[in-house]
């Protein structure tokens, strides 16, 4: 990946689908930390009374938020599953076909945010 | 990162993998036809089950990401040692207080 011994690195790397699959996992997971306070204060909003959790989730089923959600169903997904896939290669013997289950992480993270979106339309 | 915290990433991981299928799970479920207080309240009300799910999860999710946090620090900004650190509690001892809360809010409340 690196160039061959003695040749500078050109960063070629970064064109390699594992590359690309370590970058996205630290970009969902930075956006999982960074949404999860704003989840845990909505549920929180029970304390002040029912009716503010209410409110707040009227205002969920408008169709911007729709979409956002459907991203966050798609960073959960890809993270969840990139997460298990590093779980395995670090656990496991070496196999191959690691870049087949990026690509399948990537297929089925899309195919349920956009269920997700289809079915709250 | 050191071989404590790494294997507290690992195993933290390891414990939200199959919490966070069946949370998926719960998400499609729940939104199928529009959320409300009453519906979320009604299951997870004086529930030990859905009371120790969420509690399991948040403190995994909290560790885990805290961790994750660190380690992204470390590699993308300078910051080093004391910095790292503060950064880690910070970020893990928040998301543990909300989430806590949350979780207390929905069952016990």
């Amino acid at each position: 990946m690196n160039g061959k011994r003695g040749e500078p690195n050109t960063g070629g790397h970064r064109r390699d689908p594992l590359w690309l699959a370590a970058w996205l996992h630290r970009i969902s997971g930075l956006a999982l930390a960074a949404f999860l306070p704003l989840h845990f204060l909505v549920f929180a909003l029970v304390l002040s009374s029912k009716a503010a959790l209410d409110g707040f989730l009227r205002w969920t089923a408008n169709p911007a938020v729709k979409v956002a959600e459907a991203g966050l169903v798609f960073l959960l997904t890809l993270h969840l599953l990139g997460g298990i896939r590093i779980l395995l290669l670090e656990n496991l013997p070496w196999f191959a076909g690691h870049k087949q289950l990026v690509a399948g992480a990537l297929l089925t993270a899309s195919m349920l945010a956009l269920v997700f979106l289809v079915r709250a339309a | 990162m050191n071989v404590r915290l790494y294997v507290l990433q690992r195993a933290s991981a390891a414990v939200m993998a199959p919490l966070l299928l069946i949370h998926l799970g719960v998400i499609f479920y729940a939104s199928r036809r529009g959320l409300s207080a009453s519906d979320i309240l009604a299951r997870t009300r004086g529930s030990l089950f859905w009371g120790a799910f969420y509690a399991t999860l948040v403190v995994a999710a909290a560790t885990h990401a805290a961790i994750g946090v660190r380690v992204v620090a470390s590699e993308w900004t300078r910051w080093h040692g004391g910095m790292l650190e503060a950064l880690m509690w910070a970020c893990g001892l928040l998301l543990a207080a909300l989430g806590l809360t949350a979780v207390a809010a929905v069952v016990l409340v």
